[in-house]
Order: structure tokens, then sequence, then C-alpha cells
């Protein structure tokens, strides 16, 4: 039987295709190298099933645009890369402040500034968690493959439904530009989570009261509830204050509601770390180099193991410290500086010895380079 | 006796129709200072969506950052009160994934016209059913004092101390330019005429713009020597002249005058329709 699922697909259409999957029907962006794809695409098929597309004016607007649409209770996303990542981050902070659920894209190229917009990077490992000013908790999700953007993009809205937050997924130029024959899921194959709506009556509503799973219900724009969402620090009303219980209570949510349901967030691969002596831990698509870096060493008879983080922030302390317990040794490739590696030397004994290997120059570490970097640590 | 008698009992329903829209549970008063004309405003956009008979739930109310952008946190609609500068790209988001509401952006001079700037030729051009109330002070109030786009020339403020060096915006002509299909200003000294200019740009279909022009004697006022927040409605009265007295006067004649009334209006198609047909033509396709 022909499998009619089966299709050529660009890591930035996959990205589409997850995002329609788990309900998206607004989306807001601008032009940027490497993510064009993922607005192109959206302006051929949201008319297609009554969604709506619109190319704002530059990033600030287009994430503005997208958090006006979730308040107005549709599931909206926005795509982007490097420059743009940045224009965006003070209204990423309005979405986290006000606790409202979008997606966000960033297909990552080099920088700073203009920097490298044809060539891979993932230097924007930590502007994805602290981009925006003052204390909140991200979630930020990494898939590595052209199946993996289907899949990561309906977690990331999943679990932006779930938590009243935004999710950032931080693609890069490999896997936005890679065609891979993949399958997309069937419907009903993969759970799709929709925001708790508010029910009581309105007059007793609260927007942003403390539950027991860290979420307020949501009430849409149009509804009858005539909420109020400021970017202004405010109370369990969504009134402005200034008092200092309220104001760390409202900090603490924007904490607890995630840090809290961590093991919910968390999602890692494991490959051949049962026995592993040295592992690696990556994200994105440096994995797809480690993973065959792994197959030769250990064909080799090197005992070495990959850990992957999809969810890459809230970092997974507890269970990385699990899966590397054995490890004397850990290698953290990264195209970038050294960013994630500075968690893994947070989070593991300092005995441990931990290896940064670093490309920053807008190519791909390749098996062989990581192969290397094994065996100088060896 | 009898007319203030029943000036009074005007009054008294024209206040009761703006207590009405107060949102429930909001601690007042307002962080205006007494005598701003930001509530005289407010109170012309209740009056006119009353008029409209808008239910409160069809209303989004959208601002940014200033004095005039905390109008929406007092009152009773679906409020977004958004970051400095981007009310229009938030409202613009709420408007075309909700095309029914009635979307309402309260902005001032220095949110529209500096940081907004390209946010509001870009809603003028694509002509969006969004009503912008400009409310223009010719000054930054919440930060005390700084100029704005709408400074005059040779204007203190707190920082053009020794007076302002560059040009002002004229956000009508700037609105008209960029494609709004309904423009218009108007004061708040002339309260039924800004009502009506309210009202009609709320019922226009298509991006409308009021400016109001406006006082903040706080700062505008006491820099410049403008004197108290009267004698700043006073002038706007001496200084302000209709469209069609306007049409008669000179350009030397209106040398220091401002027009208000309704200074454009066109029926250019709106987008969030043009969006629909689109929809409509390409429904279901594979």
């Amino acid at each position: 039987m022909v499998d009619t699922q089966r299709t050529l697909l660009l890591g930035n259409l996959a990205a589409v295709e997850g995002a329609i999957y788990a309900g998206m029907r607004f989306f807001a962006g601008y032009p940027i190298t490497p993510s064009t794809e993922v607005a192109e695409g959206c302006s051929r098929e949201l008319p297609k099933i009554g969604g709506r597309f619109i190319q704002m004016e530059d990033e600030i607007a287009s994430i503005a645009a997208v958090v006006g649409a979730s308040v107005s209770g549709m599931k909206a996303m926005t795509a982007t890369s490097g420059p743009g990542f940045s224009l965006m981050q003070e209204n990423i902070g309005y979405a986290y402040i006000t606790e409202t659920p979008c997606v966000v894209i960033n297909v990552q190229r080099g920088g700073p500034s203009t920097g490298l917009p044809t060539k891979v990077s993932q230097s924007d490992t930590m502007q994805a968690r602290w981009g925006p000013h003052g204390d909140y908790t991200a979630i930020v999700v990494a898939p590595s493959t052209v199946g993996d953007t289907v899949t990561e993009t309906i977690r990331a809205f999943n679990l932006s439904e779930r938590f009243r937050t935004p999710v950032v997924i931080l693609m890069d130029e490999i896997i936005g530009h890679q065609r891979e024959l993949i399958s997309l899921p069937k419907p009903g194959e993969h759970q799709v989570i929709n925001r708790v709506k508010a029910t009581v009556p309105p007059e007793e509503f609260e927007p942003f009261q403390l539950t027991a799973n860290g979420v307020s219900p949501m009430a849409a724009y149009g509804e009858g509830y005539r909420t109020i969402s400021t970017g202004l620090t405010h109370d369990p009303m969504g009134f402005t204050t200034n008092e200092p219980e309220e104001i760390k209570v409202k900090l603490d949510k924007l904490r607890n509601k995630i840090m809290d349901f961590r093991s919910e967030i968390t999602k890692l691969r494991v490959e051949m770390m049962d026995d592993a002596e040295i592992a690696f831990v990556s994200y994105g698509s440096v994995s797809r180099a480690v993973l065959l870096a792994v197959a030769l060493a250990r064909s080799a008879g090197v005992k070495v193991g990959l850990v992957q983080l999809y969810t890459v922030w809230p970092f997974p302390d507890n269970k990385l410290r699990d899966y590397c317990q054995k490890c004397q040794k850990i290698i953290v490739p990264e195209l970038n500086m050294g960013q994630i590696v500075h968690e893994i030397r947070r989070v593991m004994p300092p005995d441990t010895e931990i290896h940064s290997l670093q490309r920053y120059d807008g190519e791909i570490l390749t098996p062989m380079q990581i192969l290397e970097k094994l065996e100088e640590v060896m | 006796m009898a007319t203030v008698e029943k000036t009074k009992s005007v009054e008294k329903q024209k206040s009761d129709v703006v207590l009405n829209y107060f949102r429930p549970r909001k601690k007042l008063p307002s962080v205006w200072c007494a005598g701003c004309g930001n509530g005289i405003v407010m109170s012309a956009v209740i009056r006119a969506i009353d008029k409209l008979g808008y239910s409160k739930d069809e209303v989004a109310m959208v601002s940014g950052i200033g004095c005039t952008s905390r109008m929406p946190i007092y009152l009773d609609f679906s409020a977004l009160h958004t970051t400095h500068g981007r009310a229009l790209a938030f409202a613009t988001g709420i408007k075309f994934a909700k095309p029914h509401m009635k979307v309402i952006v309260i902005t001032g001079d220095g949110d529209c016209l500096a940081i907004g700037g390209n946010h509001f030729i870009h809603a003028c051009r694509r002509n969006i059913d969004i009503t912008a109330i400009l409310i223009n002070n010719y000054i930054y109030g919440m930060t005390g004092g700084q100029g704005s786009p709408t400074t005059p020339s040779g204007a203190i403020s707190t920082t053009t101390p020794y007076g302002n060096v560059e040009k002002h915006f004229d956000p009508c002509k700037l609105a008209q330019a960029a494609g709004a299909s309904f423009v218009a200003r108007g004061t708040v000294y002339h309260t039924p005429q800004l009502e009506k200019a309210i009202t009609n740009a709320l019922d226009h279909n298509g991006f409308s713009l009021v400016e109001v022009i406006s006082n903040c004697h706080t700062y505008y006022g006491r820099l410049n020597h403008r004197g108290d927040a009267v004698s700043m409605l006073n002038a706007f009265k001496e200084n302000s002249v209709s469209t069609a007295k306007a049409k008669k006067l000179s350009p030397e004649e209106m040398e220091g005058k401002f027009i208000i009334g309704t200074l454009h209006e066109d029926d250019r198609t709106e987008f969030c329709d043009e969006y629909q047909k689109l929809v409509d033509a390409h429904m279901g396709e594979k």
C-alpha cells in the first residue's frame, strides 16, 4: 500500500505542517533568511483552511500581531532568524508577563548583527532563554531533523497552550533548508492540547489566578469576559501593582508554573548510554553528526553515547545527571563559542571532565571532527 | 433657573453614561493630572460607543505606553495595554483574528509617531478597520516633559531646553498620505464635535484616525508659559478653524492655526474584507 502521507519536505515547511496539525490558524511574519519559507508556506496553506496570514512591517509588529491573535483565541505563530529574533525580544517578554500562548520559530544563522544569513549557527541558545529583560522562565525546544520539526512544532504548541506561555523553537539553517523524506502524522496520531478556557461567570473570573496545575484558564476577547492584559506587573485580576507581595506572587507564578512541572516539558533522546564512559550532549542539527560519530566509535569498541536535548530550556538538570552518572567525560559539540556547555558544567559533579567542541565559522561540525575530539579526550 | 436645571440634568445623564463603562473592581482615581485632557477624550470615546450601540463585548481597546495609554485599564472592554509604540500592531492581530470586533487604539504623539511611526503608516496603508485616537499634547507626559515628534519648532521641553530645532509631524497629513480612509481632527475644547468625529471614525469601515489636540499643562504648558488647563483649552478654541472656514482663509490667515473636522474620507477596500475574499476563493483547495 502506498503511504500517501510520505513526502519529501523542506525543514521550514515541516514546521508549517506541524503547526497546522497543532491547530495554528494565524501567522504573522516578516521575510528573513533562512526562515522565509515558513512564512511563504503559511501564506499558501492558511487561506485554504480558513486561517489567516499577514506579512507585517517588521518583526516587532509580527510578534505583536501574534499576541493580539492569541488573546483573541487563535493559535498563532511567527518565524524568524537571528536579527529578527533580537527585534522580537521586547514583545516576547510581553507574552511572558501576560501569559499569552504563542510559538516563535528561530531558524538560527550566524551573528552577531547581520552576520551570516545563509550559514548555520546555534549561537542563539542563550538568547532564546534570556532574550527579553526581566525575570521569567522560558520553554525552548530544538528539533534535529525534518521529521523532528513536525513533531517538535506540535509539541511546542501543546506546551504553549498547556502552560500559557510563548515557546521558542530553535531550528537552524541546516534543518530549515534540508529536504528529507518523511511521513506526515495522521489525524489523531499526536495529541493536540488546547488552552483551558474560562468557565466561571465573568464577575468571578480572575485572568491570572493561581491554580493547582500552575496555569490560569484563559478567556478570549469578545466572549463575555472583557479581561485586561498589561505588560505592567499585575495582580490576579490583571490590575497593575506596585505592592511587593503582589509583585513576588506574579514573578513566582511565571517561574513555578514551568519549573514545578518540568518533567512534563523535558524531552531527551538517549542513545547507547547504558555502558557509556564518555557522553556527547548535543541539540539541534549537530546531533545528526554526533549520532554517526557515536555509531562509528562504537564499531571501534569505544564506550560512548549520546544525550540529545529536544527540550533545551528549562534545562533537564536531574535527567542529564542520571543518564551521565557513569560518565567521567562529557563532550559538548555546539555551533557557537560554547553556550549550553555552561549548563552541563553547572549540573554535573565537579570531578566530571567536560569538554567543549566549538565551531563558529558558518560550517557544520562533521562526524570526523567529532571523532577527532573524542580521540583527543580519550 | 429652568435652563440651569435642564443643563444639570443633561450633564447628569452624560456622566451616567460614562460611569456605565468604567471597569468594575478597578480602583480610581486615574494616573492623570487634574485637568488633563485625557479624561475629556475618554468621555467622548465612551459616548460615541454608547451612541453607536456597540456591546461592551464587541469592543477591544488597545494601547501602548504613555499617559494616554492607561485609558483601556479603566474601561470595561477587552483591554490590551501593550509595549511602547506597538499598539497598532497588536490591534492588527486582534482585528484580523476577530474581524467582527470593534478595535480602538488609544495612543499619544510619542507612542504613535516616534517609536510607533512605522506601525502607524503601515496600518494606514493596509486600511485595516481600526480606529486610532491619537491624543496629541505635543510632549512626552509620563516621562516628564521631553520633546516629541509633534513638539513645535522652538518650543521648550526637558530635552529641548534651548528650543526645539526639529520640525514636527502633521499626523493627519501623514495618515492621509499613507492611505488611511478616514482622517479627522478635534480638540478637547470642542467636545460635541470631538464626540461626532469619533462616532464617524468608529462607524467608518477602514483605518480611521482622530487626532485630538489636548493639553499637558503640567509639562508643555508650564515649560512654554501657556498657563493652566483652562488657558490652554481657550487657546485651542482661538487657534482652531473649521474645515468650512479654512477654505475661505489665505495661508497667511491660517498661520498658527489648525483645522478641525473631517479632513479626509474615502471608500477604499478594507484589509480584512479583502482577505476574506481570498479565503472564500481558495478554501478547501489541496
